[in-house]
């Protein structure tokens, strides 16, 4: 009976043996990668198509992430971008016919300071505007939300206020990029894990293909470079340098503890998030460290501020035990915001990059767009405002108020 | 990873004790085109291994001065001011 428990089918098929030609590449099979993937192929019909990735299924920031999904940014060009993905990650199970887990707990993003508490109201206002649900709320409803929380005004940073967003919350990441790789697998593409690209061929200003680890040439007529962490070495195999430097991104999972708080709190004056999981975890996150990296390695200094400053919050915490530290390489913009679409130096690549510290949440509605870029040729208009042109046409879509910590 | 970092003044210290300033690349000249001075500062190289880099140690001296880096692993290969022989000076005028 136990062993019924366990999944007796292969959820994704055997390893393919690499064809000598795609329709499409696809480099990186994470979140992105695979809803390009399968978007192409469920909207579409395009089913050539080839997912290669470095290493195992959602091994990389994919698996790496907080799990943490909302849309409350404060730009109009964000907020479309991550409303749109939370709108399809709500419809995500029933479409892939796989439990997401999907706990639409809501989100907490607390002002300490008058400044902030402007910014919070600004984040709202534009919110609503543009129909996501967002309001402010004061200290007393806070308290009620939350009771474990330090309300009182005597603390080094009190509470003043805070932007709740309903909808936001969190989804089980492992869930997402299995359901996506079966989906897309089952429509009729290839993924190969553990095929790390060592070169783009380009000859006449466009991409013709990819080189793999094992020696191989694989043709393309279109290459998407779907990739985090190692976003600029992959697209300087074409020749060009993007504004993006690598950071790490590092986050904590407590001991389980009975479930004692039904919100994602963020705080971005104490540089940290917290958030209970199913199991009764607490999930806790800071911004990103100060240096660039591309080590895997997480710090003490790290782990030091984010309990601190966990414990600041939530007084109660302080006898708890870390289970496990753990960092991922994210891929930082000048203005915190992703760089999508084509590239004007060569023809048939396009990026899905600078994913930064909010990737995961816009994996859906990314790999929709992208999708939509590559079959129709026409840059959709949700990803328009993200294209690379942008930064020499001094149009930046400025996130870093409502990215920067909060996740 | 932590690591440390040795300020060419004050000696090996935490990697806290400094601010990053980024990769050290080359300042366009005055007239250069508006394309070279965006790409001056937008884009990055980004390397993922060994790198040039200015470092500022804000809890020491307070001086800005270079360090040859391994990205991958943190690894300071050798740190020096920048007008030490074989430092990349950023000032040094676009080919």
């Amino acid at each position: 009976m136990v062993l019924g428990l366990f999944r007796k089918e292969k959820m994704w098929g055997p390893h393919h043996k690499l064809k000598s030609h795609y329709d499409v590449v696809i480099i990186g099979a994470g979140v992105h990668g695979l809803s390009t993937a399968y978007y192409l192929a469920k909207n579409y019909g395009i089913t050539d198509i080839a997912l290669l990735d470095k290493t195992y299924l959602g091994g990389g920031n994919s698996g790496r992430n907080t799990a943490i999904v909302r849309a409350n940014y404060s730009t109009p060009e964000g907020i479309r971008l991550y409303s749109e993905s939370l709108d399809l990650y709500e419809g995500l199970s029933k479409e892939l016919n796989f439990n997401m887990l999907l706990t639409q707990m809501g989100h907490m993003s607390l002002a300490h300071t008058d400044s902030a508490v402007n910014g919070v109201w600004k984040r709202a206002e534009i919110n609503k505007a543009l129909g996501v649900n967002s309001r402010v709320i004061w200290p007393d409803e806070i308290k009620r939300m939350v009771p474990a929380l330090d309300t009182s005004q005597h603390t080094r940073y009190p509470i003043k206020a805070a932007l709740f967003h309903p909808p936001g919350g969190a989804i089980r990441h492992d869930a997402v990029v299995w359901g996506y790789a079966k989906g897309a697998e089952a429509l009729g593409a290839e993924i190969h894990p553990r095929t790390t690209v060592t070169g783009i061929d380009v000859s006449d200003g466009a991409v013709k293909g990819v080189r793999t680890s094992d020696g191989s040439f694989v043709g393309a007529d279109v290459v998407v470079n779907s990739t985090s962490g190692f976003c600029s070495t992959i697209t300087k195999m074409v020749g060009v340098d993007i504004p993006v430097v690598t950071h790490q991104l590092q986050a904590c999972v407590t001991e389980p503890v009975k479930p004692f708080m039904s919100k994602v709190v963020v705080s971005a004056n104490l540089h940290v998030y917290v958030y209970q999981t199913d199991r009764g975890e607490l999930v806790m996150g800071s911004e990103i460290d100060p240096y660039s990296s591309y080590s895997p390695l997480s710090t003490f200094q790290t782990l030091e501020a984010i309990a601190g400053h966990a414990v600041e919050l939530f007084p109660g915490l302080k006898n708890l035990r870390i289970l496990r530290q753990w960092s991922g390489v994210c891929d930082m913009t000048p203005d915190y915001s992703p760089i999508m679409g084509r590239v004007e130096e060569v023809k048939n690549f396009i990026l899905d990059v600078g994913w930064g510290t909010y990737g995961f949440k816009s994996g859906p509605a990314s790999g929709h767009n992208i999708a939509e870029l590559i079959a129709t040729g026409k840059t959709p208009d949700t990803i328009k405002p993200f294209a690379l042109a942008r930064f020499d046409a001094n149009a930046q879509v400025s996130e870093r108020g409502a990215a920067a910590v909060s996740h | 990873m932590g690591f440390l970092l040795a300020c060419p003044n004050c000696g090996q210290r935490d990697v806290y004790e400094f601010r990053f300033g980024g990769e050290v690349h080359a300042r366009p000249q005055f007239g250069a085109s508006k394309k070279d001075w965006m790409d001056y500062v937008y884009r990055r190289s980004n390397t993922a291994g060994v790198e040039n880099e200015w470092w500022y140690h804000r809890m020491g001296c307070r001086r800005w001065f270079q360090a040859t880096r391994d990205t991958t692993n943190n690894s300071v290969l050798r740190t020096f001011w920048t007008d030490q022989e074989g430092s990349d000076n950023a000032v040094r005028a676009r080919k």
